[in-house]
This record gives C-alpha cells, structure tokens and sequence, in this order.
C-alpha cells in the first residue's frame, strides 16, 4: 500500500471520527438559559434509592402533579454509582443535573458551588427568608460563607448510641436505665458486654479509611462534648485541643481493649448480633424494629451531659438545585411544596427521618405520641451538628480520618500530635483559594 | 528506499488524474472504503476513550483545573509543575507509588510463573481438562465485588486462614496488618487474574513443536529440562505479552485497595497511586493533582515496560 494513500486515509477516518465524536459531545452539553430563574414548566427531579423515600418521593410527586398540570414534575432514583455524590458532581460537569436532587449531602456543597452546579437559592425573593423560617437556627450551619443558601436544609438523622437490650440482660446489666453517659460508664459496660460473652464487640463503627467514616465515631461524641462546636470553625480545626483528644482516647481505649472492632465488617454488625451498640440515626428504627430489641440513649461525654443538652451530628440530607435547570421558578415552588409542613409530615410518617424544621415535636405532636420510638430523636433534631461549610470539606475530613485511624484505631502515635499534625493540613487546605 | 521511490511516484501520478472526481475520491478512500467504515468504530472508541483523555489529562495537570458546569466562566491558569511538586510533597502519595512496587514486585512474578507452569501442566493434563481450566478462569470472570467478600471473609482474625495457621496466624490480621496488607492484596489479584494469563500461555504452547520435545528427550532431557530448554524459550512471545498486561493492570490497582483493605488500609499500607487519583480527583474535586499523579504513573509503567522488553527480549517477538 503507498504510504501517502494511507496517510491520507487514515486522515479521512479521523477527521470522520472527531466530527462524530464532537457531535456527540454536543448533544451532551446543555445548560440553563438566561430567563431560566424566571421559567416555568416541567422539571426532573431525583430521590435516593431506598424504599422508604421513594414511597415519600412518589406521592410528593403525585401529589405536585394533580394540582400543577402545565408544570410536570418527573421523577426517577439517582442513578447508580460509587456514592450520590459522584453521579452529581458527573452530572453537573456533562451539563444534565436535573432540577432538584433530595439527597445533597452537605459535605458535597462547596464542591458543587464551585463547579458552578449550584443555584443560590437566597436569589429567590422569598428564598432565604423560606429556609430560615422553616429550619430557624439550625439554618445557619448551611450557609456558605458569603450568607448565601446553596442548599435547602431538608431532613436529619441526628445519631444515638443504639444498644441491644437483650445482650445487655444476658451480660447481667440493667437494659431499661444502661449506663452509657460518661466515658468511665460506656467503658466499664463494653467490659462487661464483651468479658461476660454477651457480645463478640461492644461496639463496631466502620474502621476503614474512607473520608466520612468519622461522621459516625468521632464526630458525634466532639460534637457532644464541645457542646455543639464544629470540625473546623471561622477557617480553622477545632478538634486539636482537650475536648478533642478526650474524645480521641476513648476512642482508642476502646480499640486497644478489644471492645471494638478493628476489622472491616460486611454487612451490619448491630443487626447481625457482632456488636451490642451502634451509632446510628432514626432511620434505623423501623429497619431493626423487627430484628434487634433495642434502645436509644444520647452519645456519652467524658462528664455525662444531661440529655437535654446533649449535641450529636445531624447526618443530614438536603435538597439541592442545579443551574442546569430550564425551568427555576417551578423548580422553587417544588421544593417549597416538597418542605410544606404537610410534605414534612408525610416525610416524617414514611420514613421516620426528622425534616429539618424547629421545634419538631410541637408541629407534629400527634405523630411523636403515637410513634414514642422516634420522639427522643425529634428532641434531639435540636440539637445537631453539621459537617462545616467548607472550600475542601472532603479533603479536610480525608485528613482529619488519616490521622484519626493511625492514632486511634491502629493506636500508633501519641494522639495530641496526630490531632495538632491533622489540624494544621486542614487549616492549609481551608485557607487554598 | 524502494517504497518512498514508489509513493513519489504515486503523489507525482495523482497531480494529473486522468479520471477526475472518482479517482480523488479513490485516492481519499482507497479501494476499499467500506473497509474504512469497519475501523472507524474502533478508531472513534481509541480516539475517545483513550487518546483524548490521555492527552487531557496531560494537559490538566499543568493548569489549575476542576470540573466545572457547562457554560461556566473558569479561569484555568497554567501552572507549570505546581500539581506535580504538590503530589510528590505528599507523603501520602509516594506511599501509595511504594506500595504499587511492592504490589508489582510480588504480582508480576508471581502470575509469570504461575501462569506458565499450570498452563504447562494443564496443557498436559488429560483427566478433567475441561474442569480444571473453566476452575482456574472462574475467579477471572467473576465480579471483584463478589469475591472480595469471601477473601475478607477467609482473611480476617477469625478467619479460615488463620484457624489453619493457628499460633503461626499474623496478628493485627492479614488485611489490618501494615506489613501483610499489600502483599495479600498482591495474592488476591494473582489468584484473581491467573485464569486469563494461563490461556494466553495456553495459546503460546499450541505453537511450540512437539518435534522439539521429542528431540530434547532423544538427547536425554527430562521433563525439568525440557520445560526450561524447550517450553520457557518456545513461549518467550508470551511472556514478555503477560509481563506486559500484569504490569500495566497491576499499576492499575484500585478496586482492591478500595473495597478489600475499605480504602487503602491499614494507615495507607495498601494505597495505590489510582485510589489516590480517585481521592483526589472524584471525592476532593482535584482533578488537576490527579492527572499529575496519573502522568507519573504513565511515565512509570512506560519505563517498566521498556525495560522488561529488553530484559525479556521483546524484540524476538
């Protein structure tokens, strides 16, 4: 074959090809028009993928749907991947966000915001003044720094320490009044717990590496013994000074002492009897209603904190809208009818978690008197704590979880230094443009 | 010499076509067009999944770069080496290039051999054939997701692993033990992938001449001395192919890092340098760190491959 012949063939395929490939491409990017904020008509809108959302997604939907026939609401899960948040931020990068995603997590926002994915909803004349009406105080945690609401803060699942009355009795405690407020308290239970063969592990948090395990060991227990202080607060780490390392060595106490696990676990420890505790939130009620008989007391503090004033962290999910939303003004009226106090209480009913909204127990006094299962959780929705609303935020909590598994789980190191060393490469991070 | 004599003399034909329109069309096309139309699939898959984004990523990690909505004004400033001197100040990340060379160290000789003496004994093999190769490929074909769970199962404290080992068992465990982690891992993927490079080896040894054999025990080998005088060179094309495919795939590690060790455990002990891009660039919105990291991998299996080709002698293949 003549090599200019080839040349110029090969030539001809690849120009062919780009000019399919760009096409392609060009199908794929799309993005908001400039009357966007102002438009109306249908709108796509995700949920997550468990059961009991999705029933509450449906009849929102259904419910949107029969009253606002010109401004369709169409509904699907969130597409399946590695985490929520990845699906999001690829969507938001190929230009098809839908309008509205109900399972934002927080931690995820800043990222978003940069990328330019996030609708400021305090643009929205009664934008801001929405949010803080609805959620009061507790609003503030979810505003960037610029005071602008970048999400709509829709449900929590403040954690609790779980425990398992049945293995409580059978290690010779007392399951009705168990004694988990201080440190001293939780550590001389999980001895017992596990010396007298009740429980293989008191307790089991996932001891592996990812950025978010922390939510659900360490976090909860700070954010109780400071009495509501965050990770990082006014651009800096929080956590390397006293309340800091107390809650970083009980934690490793109970690691070095075997009462926790230090091994991956597949599948739910607490559900399949390996641990007598867990942290978790009010998802879980109906979840272990039939499998564990259990209880639900605060986090515990190094003192003991009257329950009352006990903070925990929020595991919340918000709502977010994304700027390749075509139709903004009917995407806001959505996500004020899917936050109504009646969509609230649907959420409430159906799935057990606490919409994001003050003094839940007042506006929903009849289901927390029928469900009393739930009703410390809605006490504790008062009391919670977010991840920060930072540039980094998953880098930060990336380093934070380093030194956390190095000085605590594996128990190298002296703790101080870890917590000192973590909180000066997340204050580099956070200070980064 | 002769070949650019010849396409001189075509480009000189085709400045006066007798045949006008058809012919330039010929020429663009070649005589078989309908054959370009077969390849340009392929062509547009390598343009698009590989060329383009290699290229990309190079290009990525000289500027400050992150994801953005379409239609949103970025501004991407080059920034020379900044991504890679960040990168390479992360001890982190040289960690996880470490482990990726122990991984490598125990991965690639391992499947070589492995692979060549069972592909050899099977090939042999005349009871349950059939059987034993669908047993050894199973582990190739079955999802990492699935049996990642039997492994953390079969590796953990209590496992069955242990119970057989008794007092000789590790303690922290297998897969919670910094000096244990990657090298398990290094196994796991061994044992994984073992299925694919034995019928590679399998192929190579249809072609190597049962004369051979036959002249080798004429002159009194044994069956040791055949296979290193007869097999070992026979299937050498071979080798160099499976040297190849389990460094690039091994340089690749991250699912089991991810899901085996929950995310590079323990303390980074079995952190890879793709994880370590999937950190950086999925989860902490830093894509431009992660395509440095990836053009240091690139160039590092590049420099792997050339020098296993020269060691073991690619250029025969």
């Amino acid at each position: 074959m003549h090599s200019n012949g080839m040349a110029r063939r090969i030539l001809t395929v690849t120009a062919a090809s780009a000019t399919v490939a760009l096409a392609l491409s060009a199908c794929a990017s799309g993005g908001s028009t400039g009357d966007a904020a102002t438009n109306r008509g249908p709108i796509t809108i995700w949920y997550s993928n468990n059961e009991t959302e999705i029933a509450w997604g449906k009849q929102m939907v259904e419910a949107w749907n029969a009253e606002n026939p010109d401004e369709k609401v169409k509904a699907q899960e969130i597409p399946a991947g590695k985490s929520s948040e990845e699906v999001i931020g690829a969507a938001i990068t190929a230009g098809n966000a839908p309008c509205l995603v109900f399972n934002t997590a927080p931690v995820a926002v800043p990222q978003f915001e940069k990328q330019g994915g996030l609708v400021d909803l305090s643009s929205f004349e009664d934008g801001a003044a929405y949010i803080e009406e609805r959620s009061g105080d507790t609003a503030a945690q979810y505003q960037g720094a610029d005071g602008k609401y970048f999400q709509m803060p829709w449900k929590s699942n403040p954690v609790m320490i779980f425990y398992n009355k049945d293995m409580f009795t059978a290690a010779g405690l007392d399951a009705e009044n168990p004694q988990l407020a201080t440190y001293d308290e939780f550590l001389a239970t999980s001895r017992t717990l596990v010396e007298s063969g009740a429980a293989p592990n008191a307790i089991y948090p996932a001891p592996t590496s990812q950025f978010f395990q922390s939510w659900f060991d360490f976090y909860p227990l700070y954010a109780a013994e400071t009495g509501g202080t965050q990770l990082i607060e006014d651009g800096e780490a929080t956590f390397n000074a006293e309340d800091g390392a107390k809650v970083a060595e009980f934690w490793k106490t109970l690691y070095a002492e075997g009462l926790a696990g230090k091994e991956q676990y597949q599948g739910d420890s607490f559900a399949d009897g390996q641990a007598a505790m867990s942290i978790v939130g009010p998802w879980a009620v109906s979840v272990y209603k039939d499998a564990v008989n259990w209880g639900a007391v605060p986090v515990p503090t190094s003192e003991g904190t009257p329950v009352e004033e006990t903070y925990t962290f929020s595991d919340a999910k918000n709502v977010g809208m994304f700027t390749a939303c075509e139709n903004q003004a009917t995407a806001w009226d959505v996500l004020k009818f899917a936050t109504s106090e009646e969509q609230d209480g649907q959420l409430l009913e159906l799935t057990g978690q606490m919409p994001l909204r003050e003094t839940l127990p007042t506006v929903y006094p009849e289901y927390f008197a029928a469900n009393p299962a739930y009703e410390q959780f809605g006490d504790q929705a008062s009391r919670m704590v977010e991840v920060p609303n930072v540039s980094s935020s998953v880098a930060a909590w990336q380093a934070f979880r380093d030194a956390y598994t190095k000085s605590v789980i594996t128990g190298e190191g002296d703790i101080p230094d870890a917590l000192d060393s973590a909180a000066e490469k997340i204050n580099a991070l956070i200070a980064k443009p | 010499m002769s070949l650019s004599t010849q396409s001189r003399t075509v480009a000189g034909r085709s400045t006066t076509p007798p045949g006008g329109e058809p012919r330039r069309k010929r020429q663009l096309l070649g005589k078989n067009p309908f054959g370009l139309l077969l390849s340009a699939p392929y062509l547009i898959f390598v343009l698009a999944v590989f060329a383009y984004p290699l290229v990309f990523a190079f290009w990525m990690s000289f500027h400050d770069y992150f994801f953005a909505a379409p239609g949103v004004d970025v501004d991407r400033p080059f920034v020379g080496l900044d991504n890679f001197r960040e990168v390479l100040a992360d001890p982190a990340i040289i960690r996880s290039f470490g482990n990726v060379g122990i991984f490598l160290l125990i991965n690639v000789p391992l499947t070589v051999v492995l692979s060549l003496v069972l592909a050899t004994a099977l090939n042999k093999a005349v009871r349950f054939r059939t059987f034993l190769r669908v047993a050894y490929y199973v582990p190739y074909v079955t999802a990492s997701v699935a049996v990642v769970g039997v492994w953390i199962f079969l590796f953990s404290g209590n496992g069955l692993v242990n119970q057989i080992l008794g007092p000789l068992a590790p303690d922290p465990a297998w897969l919670i033990n910094e000096n244990w982690a990657m090298p398990t891992i290094a196994i796991f993927v061994t044992w994984k992938g073992l299925g694919f490079f034995i019928l590679l080896y399998l192929a190579a040894l249809q072609n190597v001449s049962e004369e051979l054999y036959e002249a080798a025990s004429t002159d009194g080998a044994g069956k040791i001395r055949s296979f290193f005088s007869v097999t070992v060179p026979g299937v050498r094309p071979a080798t160099v192919l499976v040297l190849l495919l389990s460094t690039v795939t091994g340089a690749n590690l991250f699912t089991e890092p991810y899901l085996l060790t929950g995310g590079g455990g323990p303390n980074g002990a079995s952190s890879s340098p793709v994880l370590m891009m999937y950190q950086r660039g999925i989860e902490q919105g830093s894509p431009d760190s992660a395509a440095a990291i990836g053009v240091i991998l690139v160039i590092g299996v590049l420099i792997l491959a050339f020098v296993q080709r020269k060691l073991a002698g690619g250029d025969e293949s």
